[in-house]
């Protein structure tokens, strides 16, 4: 039997952080620890030890990681690199999904594997949860704004909305823009002119 | 119209990969950048290996750590041109700035000598200096400088700490000191947290800084793109470095999808004129960042040497067999081959003794003749990468 690993998890923000951890747990008997804090990642890491590092790939803080993967001797080096010693598939799959692992020398590729495959499946829910909610956001918002657009319109010239939309729409073909921009900049000019 | 991504960090020396986007030097060549803003070096590093981004801007010193194999194991990864010089600054914490100040020193941000040892005399044990990467231009900067200015490699810890978050570890007190890119000095100084003492040029006048990095498969099989992609920068570099154009480079670079900052912070260091202290002093440094002018953009084989001895000496690695590795990975052919062309200066040779022109100097060129600039280190040092390679 192998002994239990130390992972831990690097994620600034614990909505993302918590799945990533639970996808983990059910992957294997792991020992998870979130580290949230960025400053003093580097004695933080260094003190823990862990077997394996998971961190977001455009996480800054994967810069402070790199210095302590490559300290002087093994027995300083706390966390050492993945991609020296694993597979091109996994590194790639993992680049694609967003993340970095980093890995002590000698780990086993089989060892990683369920773990990197566990921490990926939960990157993608996330990734596809925070576009969906940014769209629903903009759809939202463009809402509003041509709403407001359409009021504007309505005043100003005297007429119905469907008068007003059309009279967007046609704005917008007409300057190969989309509604909502020309929205938009007709909310922010009768804003400047007191309207 | 071929689409090609590059990755950059938000960092003023960018520049020319925004500007050549944004003010049609890539569509004259019939490309369109699709620029992916990056949050880590090692993400750009990354990304790049596994095709991800077609080009990336990175450090100098970064492809010459991942020749010598210190990186994860990726694709060869080939330098092609340089994209600046300079754009860095040296900052010390309030702290450290009235120690000096008491200490007489005047913060003329010219004088790499007399500001080292004017740090030596105010630093009693070690000194902790905050630098973006392990393979960086900044890492190797306060290394030559600090260690000619007295400071024995015990008294120095360099920490690696991301740009944007340069000025929270002044705040935090985890470094007393930083050499940082722009506009990330600037901004530590903006939250009254630190005076900038140096800029990078005081310490090397010349000192590369950022190159175009591709995959050697890439540059070698799609030649037509990667000559497109490299006449486009080239072509940005010299605008940029028209100076009534940094106002407007300013702008452009600050806008919300690029650094997302005041123009006013990225001004700062492309015009050269730097408010170094909270009291609001302004000190003039000319030539701070260079883009193109006097060959800059030239990946002259011995800068790659340079850099590879030093990361050797490190790294317990053989010299002789690290300078050879990295020459190979600063690709001068490719330079010629693309650039030709476009009517860019090319030099006689390939490598040459770094740090040997106190003052611009003309030089004859394969074509006429062109100016080289000055690459002058504040203490005289010199690398002949000839006599360094012959040595046993």
């Amino acid at each position: 039997m192998s002994k239990r690993l130390l992972i831990v998890v690097v994620e600034p923000d614990p909505d993302r952080a918590q799945p990533i951890a639970d996808g983990l747990r059910e992957a294997g008997d792991h020992d998870i620890r979130i580290i949230a804090e960025q400053s003093g990642l580097a004695r933080q890491v260094a003190e823990l030890r862990p077997d394996v590092v998971l961190i977001d790939i455009a996480n800054p803080s994967r810069d402070v990681l790199e210095e302590l993967a490559l300290a002087s001797g093994p027995a300083e080096r706390p966390v050492a690199m993945f991609v020296d010693r694993s597979d091109e598939g996994m590194t790639r799959a993992a680049i694609e999904a967003g993340i970095s692992a980093y890995v002590v020398d000698g780990m086993r590729p089989e060892r990683l594997k369920p773990i990197l495959d566990a921490a990926i499946a939960r990157f993608h829910i996330f990734q596809q949860m925070r576009a969906e909610l940014a769209a629903t956001r903009a759809a939202l918002e463009e809402r509003k704004i041509i709403d407001r657009a359409k009021a504007v319109l309505m005043k100003a010239r005297g007429i119905d909305e469907e008068a007003a939309y059309a009279l967007l729409r046609k704005t917008a073909m007409d300057g190969g823009k989309r509604v909502a921009d020309i929205a938009q900049q007709l909310v922010m000019a009768a804003g400047l002119l007191g309207r | 119209m071929i689409t090609l991504r590059l990755g950059y960090v938000p960092l003023i020396d960018a520049a020319p990969l925004i500007v050549a986007q944004e003010l049609g030097f890539a569509a004259e060549e019939g490309l369109a950048f699709d620029l992916v803003r990056l949050g880590a070096w090692a993400q750009a590093r990354d990304m790049l290996g596994a095709g991800l981004i077609e080009a990336a801007h990175m450090l100098v010193p970064m492809p010459v750590g991942q020749a010598l194999g210190l990186g994860p194991s990726l694709p060869a990864m080939d330098l092609v041109m340089f994209l600046s010089h300079g754009g860095q600054a040296v900052a010390v914490n309030r702290d450290l700035e009235g120690r000096l100040r008491d200490g007489g020193h005047d913060f003329a941000f010219d004088d790499a000598r007399a500001a080292g040892l004017a740090l030596r005399r105010a630093v009693a044990g070690r000194l902790r200096v905050g630098v973006p990467f392990h393979f960086s231009t900044q890492s190797e900067l306060v290394r030559h400088w600090l260690t000619a200015s007295g400071f024995a490699p015990a008294d120095l810890e360099l920490i690696t700490v991301p740009p944007p978050m340069m000025a929270e570890a002044m705040a935090q007190g985890d470094v007393d000191a930083f050499c940082v890119g722009e506009p990330w000095a600037s901004f530590a100084v903006e939250r009254g947290l630190g005076a900038l003492l140096l800029p990078g040029t005081a310490i090397w006048a010349a000192a590369p800084e950022k190159g175009l990095v591709l995959l050697r498969g890439f540059a070698e099989t799609r030649e037509a793109e990667t000559g497109a992609l490299m006449r486009a920068i080239w072509r940005a570099g010299r605008w940029l470095d028209d100076p009534d154009h940094r106002g407007t480079a300013a702008e452009i670079l600050s806008r919300a999808a690029y650094l997302n900052l005041p123009p006013e912070l990225a001004e700062r260091g492309l015009t050269g004129r730097l408010t170094i202290s909270a009291q609001g002093d302004i000190r003039h440094a000319p030539g701070f960042i260079a883009f193109n002018a006097g060959a800059a953009s030239f990946p002259w084989k011995s800068l790659a040497a340079l850099f590879a001895q030093r990361l050797a000496g490190r790294h317990g690695l053989d010299p002789q067999e690290a300078m050879t590795r990295a020459m190979a990975h600063f690709r001068t052919d490719l330079y010629r081959q693309h650039l030709r062309p476009a009517g860019a200066p090319l030099p006689g040779a390939s490598q040459r003794v770094e740090g040997a022109l106190a003052e611009d100097r003309s030089v004859a060129a394969e074509r006429g003749g062109m100016i080289l600039r000055a690459d002058g280190f504040f203490d005289g040092f010199t690398f002949d990468p000839a006599a360094s390679l012959s040595a046993n």
